[in-house]
């Protein structure tokens, strides 16, 4: 009876413990999946608001435009139809709101039951049109000819240049810049905390006395539990304006105030896992090398740091890993431009920062909102890439103490 | 003429005294066994003889030790150079993670040698000194781990030739080892008194009585005797090194 009732225990137990690790691997892989079918979605749609068309004249010859083009045509960058390769004819822009220009309300209708109407008036007398308007305004008889727009691609969509979700007429999907952003926000994280932290390993793992390490690591360890927007906020305040004064900038909020804000919350890690690492040399092959008349310093790069290469290359990569999905902090310090940057003193916008800042924004279910998504699948695959390499580097080190 | 001369050497663990008093004296070109119980402090004093304790936090001694009339322990000592003419071979065999080559090139480089010629020209003599050179010639830029036990300590002895030393410490360099392997360490030992002087730390006590001219028992750090090996072993003056050596406790 009793050994009856302790196998029940040990079966309930049991099956709590299997059933919590069975929950958490299916929440990750719900959550990958739901990330990955809500991003696969920009790729089917057309970078226009559902609903509406863009349309020209029949008499145009001009049969599609791209995203670019349509964008540089309503900004007026594009006044001629010949520059994309129509007749020479000038454009004339028409949007909804534009109705008034030409009609007044009363020819409209009470409840604009004449517009469809009007518009195709519109479009008949001027050849040079290109309008923009709701599908619901859209005659039965349009005279007009509906403009061939692309469904939104990989390949174009990593390689735009140009990130406007909300624009109008037609989104202009381009992540380029805001990949750009994050690699270089931290690749310049990792260049200055990469030293940094090395040294600082060095130091509290082969030089420091026993006390002070007992007193610096927990304080660096600190570092990490801070929030990161407290370290935006410190960034904010302290290092956005040193680096506006020094290098004489008409803003601070640039890559280079990310990378040292990153640089501050990376290093923890980068200490931390790097100065283990070095730990775990031997003590026997310090002394081998300490006897041999090496000294200190030449013990440390020549035995020490070699020995914990792994370990050191795991902790930059940590440290990496997560400069790149850093968000809060990285929002508010690097202005948020998203334009492909060409000097590390100019603003720049990351992955992480622009989900933030614009999910609240974009309606569900959208498209500006399947193209956030697409976004954290970038990240994710990026991140994951990180991770995989860890895992690389540290079972190479387990394959190498055997 | 003593090469070695140590004067009321007292060494401390925080509070904890290691070493009581001692005063010790090696001749040159003669192999010094230390025997003793585990925790007696034969250990503490071999690493004494090259400042390896200097490592530990928390300790620190009084007394003199002296190497060739020079005061070891003098701030104005340079402690690399005392290592490099004090060499020091470990318990258990400890290569470095490289070829066999580097193994031995490693104290050659650190002391800014970087001739080839003499790097290769040492390296091979000392790994012949130590009679490995046939059994690892043809593979010296394979790594050392792939050597057995036995192998890795002698090239650790060939290691710590290379720099060319006068004094010689090994402490228990056999204890990790298989019966061939140690009795192919006791051979080289024998070999190399002729041109250094060698300080041993033993738990075995037929090795001390093999290999050793002098021995010193050392107990609850305290030198209890230190004499002859031939003496110490069968006419011992005090009780408790007859009853170490006789197995009666230890």
């Amino acid at each position: 009876m009793k050994t009856n009732l302790k196998k029940i225990r040990e079966k309930v137990i049991e099956s709590v413990l299997m059933l919590s690790s069975v929950t958490t691997s299916i929440t990750v892989i719900l959550i990958v999946f739901f990330l990955f079918i809500e991003g696969a979605g920009v790729f089917s749609r057309k970078p226009i608001d559902d609903g509406f068309l863009l349309a020209v004249a029949p008499s145009n010859s001009v049969q599609k435009l791209s995203p670019a083009q349509v964008k540089d045509v309503y900004d007026q960058k594009i006044k001629n139809w010949k520059e994309v390769g129509g007749a020479d004819l000038p454009i004339v822009l028409f949007r909804t709101s534009d109705i008034s220009d030409y009609y007044t309300d009363e020819e409209l209708g009470e409840n604009f039951e004449n517009f469809p109407q009007k518009i195709n008036e519109l479009i008949t007398k001027t050849p040079g049109i290109i309008a923009f308007f709701s599908e619901t305004y859209k005659a039965k008889q349009f005279v007009g000819k509906e403009l061939d727009i692309d469904k939104i691609t990989i390949s174009k969509f990593l390689s735009g240049e140009e990130w406007f979700p909300t624009a109008q007429p037609i989104a202009q999907m381009g992540v380029k810049p805001l990949i750009y952003g994050t690699l270089w926000v931290s690749f310049g994280a990792i260049l200055i905390a990469l030293p940094i932290g090395l040294a600082a390993a060095i130091y509290l793992s082969e030089i420091a006395k026993k006390k002070t390490r007992n007193l610096l690591k927990p304080l660096i360890e600190l570092l990490a539990g801070i929030p990161s927007v407290v370290y935006g906020f410190f960034g904010l305040v302290i290092i956005v304006p040193l680096i506006q004064s020094t290098f004489n900038l008409p803003v601070g909020e640039t890559a280079l105030a990310g990378s040292v804000v990153l640089a501050i919350m990376a290093l923890p890690t980068i200490i931390t896992i790097s100065e283990d690492a070095m730990r775990n040399t031997p003590r026997a092959m310090k002394e081998a090398s300490l006897a041999l008349g090496a000294s200190q310093w030449q013990t440390i790069y020549k035995v020490v740091v070699p020995y914990s290469a792994s370990g050191i290359t795991a902790g930059a990569i940590l440290g990496i890993g997560r400069a790149i999905g850093e968000t809060m902090a990285v929002l508010m310090v690097t202005g948020n431009a998203a334009v492909i940057p060409h000097s590390f003193l100019a603003p720049v916008r990351t992955i992480p920062a622009t989900i933030a800042a614009e999910l609240g924004e974009a309606p569900n279910g959208g498209l500006h909102y399947e193209a956030l998504f697409a976004l954290g699948c970038i990240l994710f695959i990026i991140t994951f890439g990180i991770n995989m390499l860890v895992e690389m580097v540290t079972n190479r080190k387990s394959h190498k103490k055997h | 003429m003593h090469k070695i001369v140590s004067q009321n050497v007292n060494f401390y663990y925080g509070e904890f005294q290691a070493l009581h008093d001692i005063s010790l004296s090696v001749k040159e070109n003669t192999v010094t066994a230390l025997i003793g119980p585990s925790g007696c402090g034969k250990s503490t004093y071999l690493r004494l003889l090259n400042r390896m304790n200097d490592l530990i936090d928390n300790t620190h001694m009084s007394g003199t030790i002296t190497i060739d009339g020079n005061d070891i322990y003098d701030k104005h000592t340079n402690v690399d150079d005392l290592r490099k003419n004090v060499g020091m071979v470990f318990q258990k065999p400890n290569p470095f993670p490289k070829t066999i080559f580097e193994n031995v090139a490693y104290g050659l480089r650190v002391n800014g040698i970087t001739d080839k010629k003499i790097i290769e020209e040492r390296v091979i003599t000392s790994i012949e000194q130590v009679a490995l050179w046939e059994e690892v010639k043809d593979k010296l830029h394979k790594s050392a781990f792939e050597l057995s036990g036995g192998q890795q300590q002698r090239l650790c002895i060939a290691r710590a030739l290379a720099i060319q030393p006068s004094v010689l410490l090994m402490d228990e360099p056999t204890s990790a080892l298989d019966p061939i392997s140690t009795s192919k360490v006791e051979e080289l030992i024998y070999e190399l008194k002729k041109q250094y002087t060698i300080v041993i730390v033993t738990h075995n006590m037929q090795q001390a009585g093999r290999i050793s001219d002098n021995t010193a028992f050392f107990y609850m750090g305290e030198l209890i005797e230190y004499d002859k090996t031939k003496t110490i072993f069968t006419k011992p003056t005090k009780k408790q090194t007859e009853d170490y050596i006789t197995g009666r406790f230890g």
